[in-house]
């Protein structure tokens, strides 16, 4: 789960680092109210989970309340790379003396921690690592050991770091280390992470990706959900449970299995269609799982063909069957089915399928996964 | 032979008194692998279908002389688990628990590496190993398992996804080939098992003469399995990588299935495999196929 940067400068201030004093507008007004609060001269930032803000207009400077809300007004509701601006955040306004670059992940490869830090802040740090690389200072940590301020120190001399900047680069990392681990983000990036003139090391921007997987241990995640923006197909799914993410093709995806439903995208992309949706309804496929699923795909309105790819295992194939079968009766659909069933018993649950009186122009089965892709997007078009 | 567990492979299970841990213990236990015990805390004493059950690892391997680890327990609780299994010097561990979080992942990783060389863990979030007709261990349907056969030639598989794990068998079975031994590496971002060491084990087990491999988007594992292979594997293979068509940014499924910052893609690890003389599938069936088409060759 993307934070918002104002909600990620919220979870950083939780681990003691210094971030701007400010607060969150949905509307010019609110805007003016918080600029007030955090005092001129103020900077008025679109909150959107897309990196370019500033290059597209989405990040100004305000002295006085006139100008937050000829800024808010021209921010709110822009369009920045097809996403919409919702939020302001308001904060006091920094002086900057130089900009640094600190980010935490887990480098999967490594099996470890991955701090990469550099004295080349506040520009897109790909961009660094195309022209310079040895301006990037890259770290592994040991999970079990942990980042001390000695090496975060040295780290920091590493990455040219100016002496005057040092100690609290340093303090900087260590508490971002905390937050990444004990907060269980997946990224911890603070850029620019800034020198003020009076010396004082502070992080001006936040980019937090939190492990959906730990939520059950932070129970404060739980306003972070509430701003999550879903489409309403995404937000159905949810509600049902259901592994689910929106696409913009028209052949609906319905499949048992992560790596399977993937491989079921691949295969109508091959065949020339496109999927209008991931959806992995997992092993069992029984009814009530089966209709959630062709529910949120009805709700979809470009979906013209509907591909079920399910492999029995052990779930049978009859009894996979049988919940569809059920699941169709229940769910009245604008789009045909095409049904590739495999598997532990998958005779006998084509055998149920062809039986149970539904309508060929609403439900036919194929042998194979190329097959029924074939068929699905031959419906589509 | 085959590869990490076979007919002499005592199992216990963490988590046999729980729904999963029952419903799939007794499953492997009914497919023939030698399920010498459960442990839940608090249950010793008490037996599941003739199952007993113990209070701790430790007591369940003094009293059984199990040697590996079947885990089906919640996320919660599945790391400290894992750590019991390996501090009771269970040697293979398998844990089909989905959903830990990724920081737990990694100490878990880390503490194995530093106080438990000896224990190798498969998982988390895998459907298990099945070496067909010796051991079965997880939650793969053991009757989609072609048997080896004793003349050869027999294919492994070792997959990052379940339902694709099944697929490949299935393709396999259909075609008559023999299995030796079928890893599912699982999907998260912190595997205990890579592709790496199976492909080691493959490449060094007599009863494999070919591998195939199946991987998906997202971390680099299929890439270091690519200068592994051009390096030390000799035998032949084919591979199918699925999620070529999933958008940046987006985790399809399973926590480690993610393309990050253009790193991770599927067509990125399907080149690297391809120059490392891997047969590439563009879908499962296709790699299926051509695994066929090696195993004619061979024989």
């Amino acid at each position: 789960m993307d934070l918002f940067e104002y909600q990620g400068k919220q979870y950083f201030a939780k681990y003691n680092i210094p971030v701007s004093a400010g607060g969150v507008a949905l509307t010019v007004e609110e805007a003016v109210a918080e600029a007030e609060k955090a005092q001129y001269p103020v900077v008025v930032k679109a909150q959107v989970q897309v990196g370019g803000r500033g290059k597209a207009g989405g990040i100004k400077l305000a002295t006085n309340a006139d100008e937050v809300r000829l800024h808010a007004g021209n921010i709110l509701g822009m369009d920045i790379k097809g996403h919409v601006v919702k939020r302001v955040w308001i904060e006091h306004a920094s002086d900057i003396a130089e900009e640094y670059y600190a980010s935490f992940t887990l480098d999967r490869a490594a099996k470890q921690h991955l701090l990469m830090l550099s004295a080349q802040g506040g520009v897109d740090i790909e961009d660094v690592a195309a022209k310079d690389p040895t301006a990037i200072v890259k770290l592994h940590i040991n999970p079990i050991i942990g980042l001390s301020l000695a090496a975060a120190r040295q780290a920091s001399v590493d990455a040219k770091i100016p002496d005057k900047a040092l100690d609290g680069v340093a303090d900087m990392l260590v508490k971002l280390y905390e937050c990444f681990t004990k907060g269980d983000c997946d990224l911890a990036e603070i850029n620019p992470l800034i020198l003020k003139p009076t010396g004082e090391v502070h992080a001006l921007d936040a980019k937090v990706s939190l492990d959906s997987n730990a939520a059950f241990r932070h129970p404060e995640w739980e306003e972070y959900a509430a701003t999550e923006e879903l489409d309403a197909r995404e937000q159905l799914a949810r509600e049902k449970d259901l592994q689910y993410i929106g696409l913009d093709g028209t052949v609906g995806i319905i499949a048992n299995g992560a790596g399977l439903a993937m491989s079921t995208l691949d295969v109508v992309n091959q065949v020339g269609g496109s999927a209008a949706n991931f959806l992995d309804i997992g092993g069992g496929a029984n009814a009530e799982l089966m209709t959630a699923a062709l529910e949120v795909i009805n709700s979809d309105a470009k979906v013209k063909s509907i591909f079920i790819n399910i492999f029995g295992g052990i779930t049978r194939g009859e009894e996979v069957a049988k919940g569809i079968v059920e699941a169709v009766k229940r769910v009245t659909l604008r789009a045909p089915i095409v049904i590739r069933l495999d598997g532990t018993n998958a005779e006998e649950g084509r055998k149920i399928l062809a039986e149970a009186g539904i309508p060929d122009s609403q439900l036919t089965s194929r042998p194979t996964m190329l097959e029924a892709a074939r068929a699905a997007v031959a419906l589509a078009k | 032979m085959a590869i990490f567990v076979d007919q002499n492979t005592k199992v216990i299970v963490q988590g046999l008194t729980g729904g999963q841990g029952r419903f799939h213990g007794l499953r492997n236990k009914a497919y023939g692998t030698q399920v010498v015990g459960g442990v839940t805390p608090g249950k010793a004493g008490q037996d599941v279908e003739g199952v007993p059950v113990f209070d701790s690892v430790e007591d369940a391997v003094k009293a059984t002389g199990a040697t590996a680890s079947f885990i089906a327990v919640p996320p919660k609780a599945a790391p400290a688990a894992i750590l019991e299994a390996a501090r009771a010097g269970i040697g293979f561990v398998v844990c089909i628990t989905e959903g830990i979080p990724a920081q737990d992942e990694a100490r878990v990783y880390a503490t194995l590496q530093r106080d438990f060389p000896a224990t190798r863990l498969l998982g988390p979030n895998c459907p298990g190993i099945i070496s067909p007709g010796k051991c079965n261990i997880g939650i793969t349907a053991g009757e989609i398992a072609q048997l080896p056969s004793a003349s050869g030639p027999n294919v492994g598989i070792v997959s990052r996804s379940g339902t694709l794990t099944y697929q490949a068998l299935y393709e396999l079975k259909e075609q008559g080939i023999g299995v030796s031994t079928c890893v599912g590496i699982g999907g998260d971002p912190v595997p205990g098992t890579s592709f790496v060491d199976c492909l080691a084990e493959f490449q060094a087990d007599p009863e494999t003469h070919a591998i195939i491999m199946i991987g998906e988007i997202g971390g680099s594992a299929e890439e270091e399995a690519a200068e592994f292979i051009t390096n030390h594997v000799t035998k032949p293979m084919s591979a199918y990588i699925a999620g070529v068509t999933a958008p940046a940014g987006k985790k399809m499924g399973h926590a480690g299935a993610i393309v990050s910052g253009g790193k991770g893609t599927a067509q990125g690890k399907m080149d690297a495999l391809r120059m490392a003389g891997v047969k590439i599938g563009l879908n499962p069936t296709e790699a299926g196929s051509l695994m066929a088409e090696i195993v004619h060759s061979l024989r």
